[in-house]
C-alpha cells in the first residue's frame, strides 16, 4: 500500500511539471523498474535460463532448411529450403513413424486411459481409511520408478531364457513365448507396462474430484432407494465429468508424443519396424549418424503438428464448456 | 445406518478385486526383491524361485565394491541434491517476481514462459547448444537445462498468488527490500508447496537418463540409470554392456541376481522420500500431471 501511495503522489508531481504525456509514460516505466529492481534481480536467473536454453534453440530450427556442418557452422552452411521436409513426407520411414506413433496412442486411449477412472471409483467406495491409504500408497509407486528399472523388470519377467512367466509355462507344459522379441507383443507390452506404471497414478486427479462431492448427493439417493451402482452413475461420474474431459482432450492434444525412453529401452532390432517412433527416429539419424539438418527437420515437424492438436484441443475443451489448460 | 445386503457383497467384492489389483502391482517389486536376496548358488541351480531357502546379501556386496557403480550413485546423488536445490531457488524466484502484478512487463514474460510449454524445437536444436556451450560431457549438462519448466513456474506462481499481500506490506515497512520478503517472509510460508516440488525435481534428478543418454558420453561421468541401461538391458538383448561384462566377470554371481541388486539399490533412495511425497500427492499430482 505505501508504495502504491508513493507512486500516486510521484505521478501528481509529475502533472504539475505538465510533462509531455510520452516522457511521462516512460519517466514512470522507468521509475517502476528502479522501484522494483530487486525483483527483477530475483526474475533474472529464470530468466536467463529461458532465454539461453528455450529460445535459442528456436533459431536452432533454421538448421532444419540447411545442409547443416557443425565445421562450416550456422552462418556458412548452405541453404537448401524445404529440401529436408520433402525429403522426410516421400520417405517411407514416415508412414511407419506415423503408423507406429498412432497405433501406440491408439491403444493407450483406448486401454489405458479409462483405467483410472475405473479404479478411482473403486477406491472411492472403499469404507476402511487404512485399506483405502494403503492399496493407494500400492498403486501409486510405480509412477515414480524410471524407466529404465520398468524396463528392467520387464526383462526379468518375460525374458525367454531366465524370465519367470516363460518358466512357469514350460513347468506348466506349455511353450515358451517370445514376448519381448515378437513384432505382434510389441504395442501390447508397451501399453501393459505404462498401465502397471501409471494407471494408478492418474486416480490423484480423479480422486479428488470425487472428494469434493457434496456427500449429502449420496445421502439422498440412498434415501430414494438408490443402490451403489446408481449412486456410482448419476452421482460420482457427473461429478468428475470435467476433469474427465479435460484430460481426454489434454490426452488427444498429445497423440504425436510418445515416452522416448520407455520405447528407446523396449527396442531391439527383432522389433525395429514396430517401434520406431519420431523421437528414437531423431535420436538415430540425428546424435548417432549425424544428419542434423534431417533429423531437425523431422523434430519440426513432429512439434508443429503438436502445436496445432495442442491449441485445437484447448478450443474443444472450452466449447465443452470447461476452462481450459491455456 | 444399516447395510444393505447388497452393499456389503458390493464392499466385499470392491475390496477383494483391489487387493487383487494391489498384489498384482506389487509382485513384479517383491520377485525382484526375492532374486536380489537369492544365494548366488541356489540362484544358478533353481533359476526362479519365489521362495528362496537361502537367503545371501553376496550380490549386494559385489555391487558395492565396484567403483563403476560407486561413482554411478555419487553422479546422481550430485544431481539430486544440487540439482534440486538450484532448481528450487530458480523457480521460486522468478514465480515470485512473476505474482507480483506491480512488475512491469509481467504479462509479457508470463506469455514468453507459456509459449515454451506449447512449443519445443526438438531434440537436436538442445543439442547443438550444448555442444557450443562446451557442456558435453559435463555433469552441469544434466542440470542447466532442465533447471525449471514453463509449467514450474506457472504453477509455483499460482501458489505465491495467494499469498495476501499484506504480508509484505508489514514486512516492506520493516525495512525489507523485494529479495527480503521474498526469503524471510514468503519462502517459510509456502514451504510446504516448495517441499511438494523439491521432491518431484528430487525424483526427476534421479532418474535421469535422457539427458545423459544425449549429453554425457564419458562412463565415469554418467547417472546411475545409464549404468542401469548398460546392466539391464544392453547386456540382455544384444552386445553386452561394458558394465555388465565387467561386473560379472567374475562368474561367482549370476547377472540376474546382481541387475535385481542394482534395481533395489536405485529404488532404495525412492522409498525413502516416498512417505513425503505421499503427503503432497495433491499438489504434486498438479505438477505431474500437467508437466508431460
Amino acid at each position: 500500500m505505501a508504495s502504491r501511495t508513493q507512486a500516486a503522489g510521484e505521478r501528481n508531481i509529475e502533472t504539475a511539471y505538465k510533462e509531455s504525456p510520452a516522457a511521462k509514460r516512460g519517466r514512470s516505466v522507468w521509475n517502476g523498474i528502479k522501484r522494483d529492481r530487486y525483483l527483477y534481480l530475483l526474475a533474472l536467473p529464470g530468466m536467463v535460463f529461458f532465454l539461453l536454453f528455450k529460445y535459442v534453440p528456436m533459431w536452432g530450427i533454421l538448421i532444419s532448411f540447411q545442409n547443416y556442418s557443425p565445421y562450416q557452422g550456422m552462418w556458412a552452411s548452405q541453404w537448401v529450403g524445404f529440401e529436408h521436409y520433402i525429403r522426410f513426407f516421400s520417405n517411407p520411414d514416415f508412414l511407419i513413424l506415423f503408423r507406429n506413433t498412432m497405433a501406440i496412442n491408439l491403444l493407450s486411449l483406448i486401454f489405458f486411459f479409462p483405467l483410472p477412472i475405473l479404479l478411482s471409483v473403486m477406491m472411492n467406495e472403499l469404507r476402511g481409511a487404512k485399506f483405502r491409504k494403503t492399496i493407494q500408497s500400492i498403486v501409486y509407486l510405480p509412477h515414480f520408478l524410471s524407466w529404465v528399472i520398468i524396463v528392467g523388470i520387464t526383462f526379468l519377467l518375460l525374458s525367454t531364457g531366465e524370465g519367470i512367466i516363460n518358466q512357469l509355462l514350460a513347468a506348466a507344459g506349455l511353450g515358451k513365448i517370445d514376448f519381448l522379441t515378437n513384432p505382434n507383443y510389441f504395442w501390447g507390452l508397451l501399453t501393459v507396462q505404462s498401465i502397471w506404471k501409471d494407471a494408478g497414478w492418474g486416480t490423484v486427479l480423479f480422486l479428488a474430484a470425487m472428494a469434493s462431492i457434496d456427500p449429502q448427493l449420496n445421502e439422498a439417493a440412498k434415501i430414494d432407494g438408490a443402490g451403489r451402482f446408481r449412486q456410482i452413475w448419476h452421482i460420482t461420474l457427473p461429478g468428475i465429468r470435467s476433469v474427465v474431459i479435460i484430460l481426454l482432450i489434454l490426452r488427444i492434444g498429445h497423440i504425436m508424443d510418445v515416452g522416448f525412453e520407455q520405447v528407446f529401452l523396449m527396442m531391439n532390432g527383432a522389433v525395429s519396424d514396430v517401434a520406431d517412433v519420431f523421437d528414437t527416429y531423431v535420436y538415430r539419424l540425428g546424435i548417432k549418424q549425424g544428419q542434423l539438418s534431417f533429423s531437425t527437420a523431422v523434430g519440426v515437424f513432429k512439434s508443429i503438428v503438436g502445436l496445432i492438436l495442442v491449441i485445437g484441443a484447448n478450443k474443444l475443451a472450452k466449447k465443452f464448456g470447461e476452462d481450459g489448460v491455456y | 445406518m444399516v447395510e444393505h445386503k447388497g452393499d456389503r457383497t458390493f464392499n466385499v467384492v470392491n475390496m477383494l478385486l483391489l487387493t487383487v489389483i494391489g498384489l498384482v502391482t506389487l509382485f513384479p517389486m517383491y520377485y525382484v526383491l526375492v532374486v536380489s536376496f537369492t544365494d548366488p548358488s541356489e540362484f544358478i541351480r533353481n533359476k526362479a524361485t519365489l521362495f528362496p531357502q537361502k537367503w545371501s546379501l553376496d550380490s549386494y556386496r559385489y555391487l558395492l565394491s565396484t567403483d563403476a557403480f560407486i561413482r554411478a550413485i555419487g553422479n546422481s546423488a550430485f544431481l539430486a541434491t544440487v540439482g534440486t536445490a538450484l532448481s528450487l531457488l530458480v523457480t521460486s524466484c522468478l514465480s515470485y517476481a512473476l505474482s507480483r502484478r506491480r512488475l512491469q512487463g509481467r504479462r509479457f514474460i508470463l506469455l514468453l514462459i507459456l509459449l515454451t510449454t506449447l512449443f519445443n524445437p526438438g531434440i537436436i536444436p538442445p543439442y547443438l547448444l550444448i555442444r557450443d556451450l562446451h557442456l558435453i560431457n559435463s555433469i552441469w549438462s544434466l542440470i542447466l537445462p532442465v533447471l525449471t519448466s514453463g509449467w514450474y513456474v506457472l504453477l509455483m506462481k499460482g501458489f505465491f498468488d495467494s499469498i495476501p499481500p499484506s504480508l509484505e506490506e508489514a514486512a516492506r515497512i520493516d525495512g525489507c527490500n523485494d529479495i527480503g520478503v521474498w526469503w524471510r517472509i514468503i519462502l517459510p510460508l509456502s514451504l510446504p508447496s516448495l517441499a511438494a516440488f523439491g521432491l518431484f525435481y528430487a525424483v526427476a534428478y534421479w532418474n535421469t537418463f535422457f539427458t545423459a543418454l544425449l549429453y554425457i558420453n564419458d562412463f565415469n561421468k554418467q547417472p546411475l540409470q545409464v549404468l542401469l541401461q548398460n546392466m539391464l538391458i544392453d547386456s540382455s538383448t544384444a552386445s553386452g554392456g561394458t558394465a555388465a561384462a565387467e561386473m560379472t566377470a567374475e562368474q561367482q554371481i549370476p547377472a540376474e541376481t546382481l541387475k535385481m541388486a542394482a534395481v533395489v539399490i536405485a529404488t532404495v533412495p525412492i522409498l525413502m522420500v516416498y512417505p513425503f511425497l505421499q503427503k503432497h500427492f495433491a499438489k504434486g499430482a498438479m505438477v505431474g500431471s500437467v508437466k508431460e
